[in-house]
């Protein structure tokens, strides 16, 4: 305050203004690399690539890379082949459905009901009826799942059980246990290794002829089987490889969340008589509920782009039977179907984003409260 | 008898039983990490026609180690490239990820701490003016040009509609947006920022394609969003009372960012740098289209080892046992940064 100077007037102003200069890089930087992306390949999406004579020209299609995928000839490819559920399977939609309304009811009884509010958790509730009722047809007998919902049994079956896997694991560690220092570096080790480096190995480890698995595969009697050529066994194989990279993360995420919680609350309840089981619902969980959104959103955006390990490992195959949605955008993409490509891309687009935005609206706001 | 087993000095202290179930399993989960690995450190001493043989688990015992695939990688044919890209990769990944932690640090705590409110207007309008701009650079305006008359576009019509435009957004609407950048496939991103880095060189001159530099940046933007959210959820944490304190003995931001916030997140900063730099280490998609023979990194490097002749896994397991050497050193310098928490913000905040 007692620098009139030119200096000190720049150096007030610099101050002010302190809220522009901590974001505006960042935001910038970002900006520079996503923007164009975006539009060219939403461009692209809506194109079709077409040599001609000294090299290509682009033409605008309209909807028709989209068209192609929904209705047309890629269809059995990119939403698979439906069939008539099974009882169980109408048994498994209709309890779905039945949570869903469940959830919107719970919405109207409560007290920040808007007609607004409304209408958004109706959109909601209305696509993942029509998502759950895709995935049980194209999974019932008969049937056969496309890329979309193969990617969504990825990212779903292998979050959850990536997530489980972690929380049991972080919390042996926070046990008083010799030695724990030693598991949790040993934990972290696969995260360390390049995707394509673990796809790799797993194409070593899965293999019942030549791989360190064999004698074990001879002894169940499964001698001459091959995880690659079962499509439900190569999916396993490539889920396996899944989960065995990126449990470290949820682990690691998870220990730290847990060593930051205060020791004395649950001291107090456990001579209050609690059982452990007690103390993990309703202590500990409620306490890294917060940490668990981030991490399984940030996981569920990282996992809908599975891509290194189904090309590895199988190459997509059998058949289609383990392509996910980036490596069938990919796939085309080499097919120099650079429309139809951009296409798949933007549809994993939209779906990440729907799924994203659900799933931060709907938890996030029961977090607030 | 049970009684005198299960009691305890401590409450939180363990009985023999559980303490054995809990060595079981932990003993099992390293056995599951650790045992890939081992088979890449058995692998990458065998020829090849032990591998091809059959599963032989001991050297000495089931075959006679060979360290000619060692030799290969570290001082014979692929020497000179091992070299290259381990530099590469060296470089790349520890410059984005502490340029990406800075940035990524800074805004994270800028979303924390001020209120945002951008118009959704006045970013429909740039966007307009942006896909204008790409237009008319598409119908042959020259790039300089257009460049030009866009910004200016802008501007004119942000001071005249701008006061208009009511609805704006907030901080957690920038976060979700900076997330979001991460959700569109990298397959799909990489052509058209090839095509953008390529028109950069050709329109301005700075030539980006295969050097180090278009990596960086790429990395960086690529990990911004992931250090943002992490380290948002940590700032939380940090009671807000002492950077009061700061601001009325006189602090300024800057002094009190540097000197009070980014010690006490230390924790969190360590295990952020430590994701990211694992992220731009392992890459392998966008360094793919944006490196060439120059820049190449080391996962180019593991990948091309499946050759015509199939999977060179020898060569494959030494790339990918070197690979992995530096990062666990670090993981085990910080592990003890990391165990006193990460994210901790979300869990009290």
């Amino acid at each position: 305050m007692e620098q009139p100077g030119l200096w000190g007037r720049v150096q007030r102003r610099f101050e002010g203004s302190a809220n522009s200069v901590f974001i505006w890089p960042a935001i910038l930087m970002v900006l520079f690399l996503s923007i164009f992306p975006l539009i060219i390949s939403l461009y692209l999406a809506f194109s079709r690539l077409k040599f001609v004579p000294g090299g290509f020209e682009i033409k605008f299609v309209g909807l028709a890379n989209f068209r192609k995928l929904l209705v047309g000839t890629e269809k059995n490819h990119f939403l698979g082949k439906t069939s008539h559920p099974s009882l169980l399977g109408w048994l498994l939609f209709v309890l779905f459905v039945g949570l869903l309304l469940l959830f919107l009811l719970r919405y109207i009884r409560g007290s920040e009901f808007s007609i607004g509010g409304l209408i958004f958790r109706g959109v909601i509730v209305a696509v993942l009826t029509l998502f759950a009722w895709l995935v049980i047809q194209t999974l019932s007998p008969g049937g056969r799942p496309g890329t979309m919902v193969i990617t969504w049994v990825y990212v779903f079956v292998g979050i959850a059980i990536q997530y489980t896997l972690g929380l049991g694991l972080a919390l042996l560690v926070t046990q008083p246990l010799p030695g724990r220092r030693f598991f949790r570096v040993v934990f972290l080790l696969p995260m360390m290794i390049t995707p394509v480096g673990v796809a790799y190995m797993f194409r070593m480890m899965t293999d019942t002829d030549k791989g360190p698995l064999q004698p074990i595969w001879q002894a169940m009697g499964l001698g001459l089987y091959s995880w690659v050529t079962d499509p439900w066994g190569a999916r396993s194989a490539v889920m396996i490889g899944d989960i065995w990279q990126w449990t470290p993360f949820m682990f690691i995420v998870l220990l730290a969340a847990l060593e930051a919680q205060s020791i004395e609350q649950r001291e107090a309840a456990l001579v209050d008589g609690a059982n452990r089981w007690q103390i993990l619902r309703n202590i500990t969980m409620p306490q890294i509920f917060p940490v668990s959104l981030t991490l399984v959103l940030i996981r569920m955006i990282e996992a809908f782009k599975i891509v290194d390990l189904p090309n590895v490992l199988t190459n997509g195959g059998p058949g289609t039977a383990t392509e996910s949605l980036t490596l069938h955008s990919w796939i085309s993409w080499r097919t120099l179907d650079i429309g139809g490509s951009a296409a798949i891309a933007y549809s994993l687009l939209l779906v990440v984003t729907f799924f994203g935005i659900a799933y931060v609206n709907i938890l996030r706001t029961r977090v607030a409260e | 008898m049970f009684e005198r087993i299960f009691k305890s000095k401590s409450v939180l202290s363990m009985s023999p039983i559980e303490m054995t179930l809990s060595y079981i399993l932990l003993i099992g989960w390293a056995i599951v990490c650790l045992f890939p690995i081992y088979w890449l450190a058995v692998t990458s001493l065998k020829l090849p026609i032990d591998v091809n043989m059959g599963p032989y688990y001991v050297p000495f015992v089931d075959f006679e180690p060979s360290g000619h695939a060692w030799e290969y990688i570290l001082a014979g044919d692929l020497a000179r490239d091992t070299r290259r890209n381990y530099a590469n990769t060296v470089v790349v990944a520890s410059v984005s990820a502490v340029i990406a932690l800075i940035l990524g640090t800074a805004a994270a705590y800028a979303l924390t701490r001020f209120d945002y409110n951008p118009k959704l207007g006045a970013i429909g309008l740039f966007i307009l003016c942006l896909a204008l701009g790409i237009i008319l650079v598409v119908i042959g305006v020259p790039w300089l040009l257009a460049l030009v008359l866009i910004i200016a576009l802008f501007i004119i019509l942000l001071q005249t509609i701008g006061k208009r435009f009511k609805r704006s957004l907030g901080n957690s609407d920038i976060a979700f947006w900076l997330i979001s950048q991460r959700m569109l496939p990298p397959v799909a991103v990489v052509i058209p920022i090839y095509i953008m880095f390529q028109f950069l060189g050709n329109a301005i001159g700075v030539r980006l394609l295969d050097t180090r530099f278009a990596l960086i940046i790429t990395y960086i933007a690529v990990n911004l969003p992931i250090v943002i959210w992490l380290m948002r959820d940590y700032f939380l944490t940090i009671p807000i009372e002492l950077e009061e304190c700061a601001a009325i003995d006189g602090a300024s931001r800057y002094r009190t960012f540097v000197s009070i916030v980014l010690p006490l997140s230390l924790p969190g900063l360590v295990a952020t740098f430590l994701f990211i730099l694992v992220f731009a280490w392992n890459e392998y998609l966008l360094a793919l289209f944006l490196s060439g023979a120059k820049s190449q990194t080391l996962p180019l490097t593991v990948a091309a080892q499946n050759a015509t002749r199939g999977p060179q896994w020898w060569y494959m397991s030494v790339l990918i046992l070197i690979m992995i050497i530096p990062v666990i050193l670090i993981a085990i310098a910080l592990e003890r940064f990391i165990a006193r928490g990460l994210l901790v913000g979300a869990v009290k905040g």
